[in-house]
């Protein structure tokens, strides 16, 4: 049963990083190049602009909606599960997040090395 | 650094939330904060520059780094799996750092920024992920 709640938790962080990430992906495009800006408006506006962004806001509270269903995660379940699961799958839901919904071209250069680093990390953090 | 600090600060409870003001004086836990800000900073940087599919898997050099730390710095035992681990995280980088960094949308960046977003990483960093590219692709 504590296994089925420590892969919920997983899935629900994976999940919460994965909309957290696209959003602030998203949210950075429109706020577009920030060296650029930076010499135009200066730094300041930049990061109001930033924080102004709906996008980015939401995808902070994924962020940090992932960063507590982490904790529960440890509290449930063993570190050296959660750290590497959560991690490397991850990467492999922002790939397929990326494609859908940010319309990033992943090509199979970018899927394999999303695979390799999802491996690599898994095998770190385990 | 934040662990350090907490754990110097030792556990805060619900009841003395004063705690919480005495772990952010804690120059450690200060130090952690500032460095996850610049992270958070120069990511979003990064992000405006690159794909997501680019930036994520290049910023996962931190594990490697962190390993490298251990190894070198702390002197902890890193195990043969830990080291594949490795190789294949540089080799899955230095696959994608040979691709473009950006989708071709109608607003696209210049090139010139295109280029800095690979100056930002660290030289040292760069270097080891394309003289161990041929091995972690091949493991």
């Amino acid at each position: 049963m504590k296994g089925v709640y420590t892969w919920g938790a997983i899935l629900v962080i994976v999940f919460a990083s994965v909309v957290g990430d696209v959003l602030l992906a998203r949210a950075m495009k429109q706020v577009g190049d920030v060296g650029a800006l930076r010499r135009l408006v200066g730094l300041l506006a930049v990061i109001r602009r930033t924080l102004g962004n709906p996008h980015f806001l939401f995808g902070v509270i994924a962020m940090a909606v992932a960063f507590f269903s982490l904790l529960f995660a440890l509290s449930w379940g063993d570190v050296s599960l959660v750290a590497p699961a959560a991690a490397s799958l991850t990467f492999i839901g922002n790939a397929v997040a990326a494609k859908i919904f940010l319309h990033e071209r992943v090509d199979r250069r970018r899927w394999i090395a999303a695979s390799l680093v999802a491996a690599g990390v898994a095998l770190l953090a385990g | 650094m934040l662990s350090h600090g907490m754990k110097q600060t030792g556990s805060i409870s619900l009841n003395h939330l004063q705690g919480v003001i005495f772990a952010i004086l804690n120059p450690w836990v200060a130090i952690g904060i500032l460095l996850l800000l610049a992270f958070f900073s120069t990511y979003m940087t990064a992000l405006s520059w690159a794909d997501l599919t680019y930036v994520l898997p290049a910023t996962s050099l931190g594990y490697v780094l962190l390993a490298l730390v251990a190894r070198f710095l702390l002197h902890e035992h890193v195990s043969p799996l830990r080291w594949l681990g490795i190789a294949l995280i540089t080799g899955g980088v230095g696959f994608i750092a040979g691709g473009p960094e950006l989708t071709e949308h109608p607003k696209a960046a210049e090139p010139d920024d295109q280029r800095a977003v690979a100056a930002t990483s660290s030289p040292l960093l760069s270097k080891e992920a394309s003289s161990r590219a041929p091995n972690g692709v091949r493991s």
